[in-house]
């Protein structure tokens, strides 16, 4: 006899939508979470599409920490000296079924666990699991502290950094290639200073803006910049394998990106309050891990449920999906007496038929792509500006004809690289 | 790429507005006795907390107290100059208040 039914590892964003489901349908629950309180060990960038967090709570609007809902968005292609800005507002933005919000994960994360603590589960803060208990190939309990605590299943859901997934599935870690290292800052300014610079109507709205080039000096990245309450989130997402090779490391890249003249005006006068760092799952599709093993499934970051696919980050909403479905398998399985992996089964096809593993599936060549079409970081950006320069710098110098401005500028890269590195990245999407 | 390009940035001051419980004497990450400079390099461009340093006389520094637990050196180093990385003790490290 288990001393529970199930044993959650980590309490992010799969971990307790998980436990609530588990909890909710009476089973017994312990969540094991290393931080002292939920969210304390936890980075997004963060915008949070909600659709996935409605499925479960329909109400989590009412009392949800969301900071600013985010109705304007922003990609800027940016040069050293230059940046080409393409500004999207939209009130589609508005409707509810595709509404996307600012979050912090130290406000965030401790809401999300007192929804599962409030449906029954159980929890230990400030203590990391070091180890999972096995029977042969099956996972019986976890290792904490001095505590050996057992369960007919675990959930792991440890995120990115696992150190676990080697012992429950015989995942090793990941490769430099397949994940990017996020590095951020919180920097505090007064919320009505924030509304008016990136020019949304009211202290509640808010907007997300992402750039290109410049802030990776041209290696496989790009920087993000989310509006807060009371604060702007900034950072950098830089490919670990091509940043290993940069000349500048990642800390002064996301100094120059501050001081770039695009970037600078939008946090000046503002105090950082934060400097933080934390690891990105790149990989997509074709680097997943097992999904279950027997006693054992994985959901969230751990299994690299997370697409980066340049102008925006989504890892919140799929882990939130995946803890959901982990928790109805694994509540079936204990219900059907198997625990096995393949009593397991019904949570990859779970996945296979929500989002999860469809959008996984359709860009599974996204991050070959981004590998692969470094002119898309490195010659780009002075493309654009260039073109720019053609258009609004006037300085009574006779003017060119387009064709003879803009077509050598196309040249210098190539009318057929262009070409093809659009049609790469059009099939890869 | 065997060089770093110049540093402006003083991390120190952003390292000071973080949160840590610093485990003195009990180091979490430990790294090889002499690490080969290539893949040392690696890591002072990856660690978001420029906790590797190469000196003005040369040498090879390390820091675990600033640590954000990202695990980017593990990935980067594992098994070569990063030869053992855990989590720090409980209730030890880093506590982000916004994250
Ligand atoms: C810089 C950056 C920007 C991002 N931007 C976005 C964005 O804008 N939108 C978006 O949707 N996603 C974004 N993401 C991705 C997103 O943050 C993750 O995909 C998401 O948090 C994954 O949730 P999770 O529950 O799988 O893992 P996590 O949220 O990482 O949770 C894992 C939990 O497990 C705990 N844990 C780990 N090991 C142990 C152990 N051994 N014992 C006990 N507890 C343990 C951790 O403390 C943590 O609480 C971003 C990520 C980064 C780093
Ligand atoms: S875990 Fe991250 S912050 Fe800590 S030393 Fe390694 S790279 Fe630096």
């Amino acid at each position: 006899m288990s001393d529970f039914d199930v044993i959650v590892v980590g309490s992010g964003m799969a971990g307790p939508v998980a436990a609530y489901e588990v909890a909710k349908a009476g089973r017994s629950v312990l969540v094991v979470e290393r931080g002292e309180s939920c969210g304390a060990k936890n980075v997004s960038g963060g915008r949070l599409y909600t659709h996935s967090l409605r499925a479960v709570f329909p109400d989590f609007a009412t009392d949800a920490p969301l900071e600013r809902r985010i109705v304007r968005e922003r990609i800027s292609l940016l040069a050293p000296d230059a940046g080409v800005t393409l500004d999207y507002a939209d009130e589609r933005l508005r409707d509810v079924g595709c509404a996307s919000y600012s979050v912090l994960r130290a406000r965030f994360d401790p809401w999300l666990a007192a929804r599962a603590e409030a449906a029954g589960a159980e929890y230990i803060n400030g203590i990391a699991v070091e180890a999972l208990l096995r029977d042969g190939p099956r996972v019986t309990g976890v290792r904490a502290g001095d505590d050996e605590i057992t369960a007919d299943v675990v959930i792991l859901s440890d995120g990115v950094n696992s150190l676990l997934a080697d012992q429950a599935v015989g995942a090793i870690r990941p490769k430099p290639a397949t994940v990017a290292v996020g590095i951020k800052q919180v920097i505090e300014l007064p919320a009505p200073v924030i509304t008016d610079r990136v020019l949304v109507a009211s202290d509640t709205e808010g907007a997300a803006w992402l750039f290109v080039g410049d802030p990776t000096k041209g290696h496989v990245g790009g920087g993000f910049v989310y509006t807060n309450r009371d604060s702007i989130s900034l950072g950098l997402v830089v490919t670990v394998a091509d940043l290993a090779r940069s000349e500048t490391p990642i800390y002064q890249m996301l100094e120059d990106f501050k001081r770039h003249p695009v970037v600078a005006p939008l946090i000046a006068g503002g105090k950082v309050v934060e400097h933080a760092g934390h690891l990105v799952p790149e990989g997509g599709f074709d680097a997943m891990p097992p999904l279950a093993g027997d006693g054992v499934v994985l959901a969230g970051d751990v299994a690299m449920m997370c697409v980066n696919i340049g102008y925006t980050v989504r890892g919140m909403d799929f882990a939130i999906a995946a803890g959901m479905h982990a928790g109805r398998a694994v509540v079936a399985a204990l219900a059907a007496g198997d625990t096995s992996a393949a009593g397991l089964a019904g949570y990859r096809q779970a996945l296979e038929s929500s989002f999860v593993l469809r959008d996984l599936r359709t860009l599974r060549r996204f991050p070959d792509f981004m590998e692969h079409t470094t002119r898309l970081f490195e010659k780009y950006p002075a493309l654009a500006r260039d073109a720019m320069r053609e258009l609004f710098v006037v300085d009574g110098t006779p003017i060119k004809p387009v064709r003879k401005s803009l077509l050598p500028l196309v040249k210098q890269v190539g009318v057929l690289k262009l070409g093809k590195d659009l049609w790469r990245g059009v099939r890869a999407l | 790429m065997s060089k770093v390009g110049p540093v402006t940035v003083d991390m120190a001051d952003y390292l000071g507005v973080n949160k840590y419980a610093v485990d003195e004497g009990n180091p979490h990450i430990e790294l090889a006795v002499d690490p080969g400079r290539e893949e040392f390099l690696k890591l002072v461009r990856v660690c978001p907390a420029a906790l590797y340093k190469i000196d003005a006389a040369g040498n090879q520094t390390f820091d675990f107290a600033g640590c954000l637990e990202c695990g980017t050196c593990r990935i980067a180093a594992g098994g070569t100059v990063v030869i053992e990385w855990h989590f720090p003790g409980p209730t030890m490290g880093v506590q982000y208040r916004y994250g």
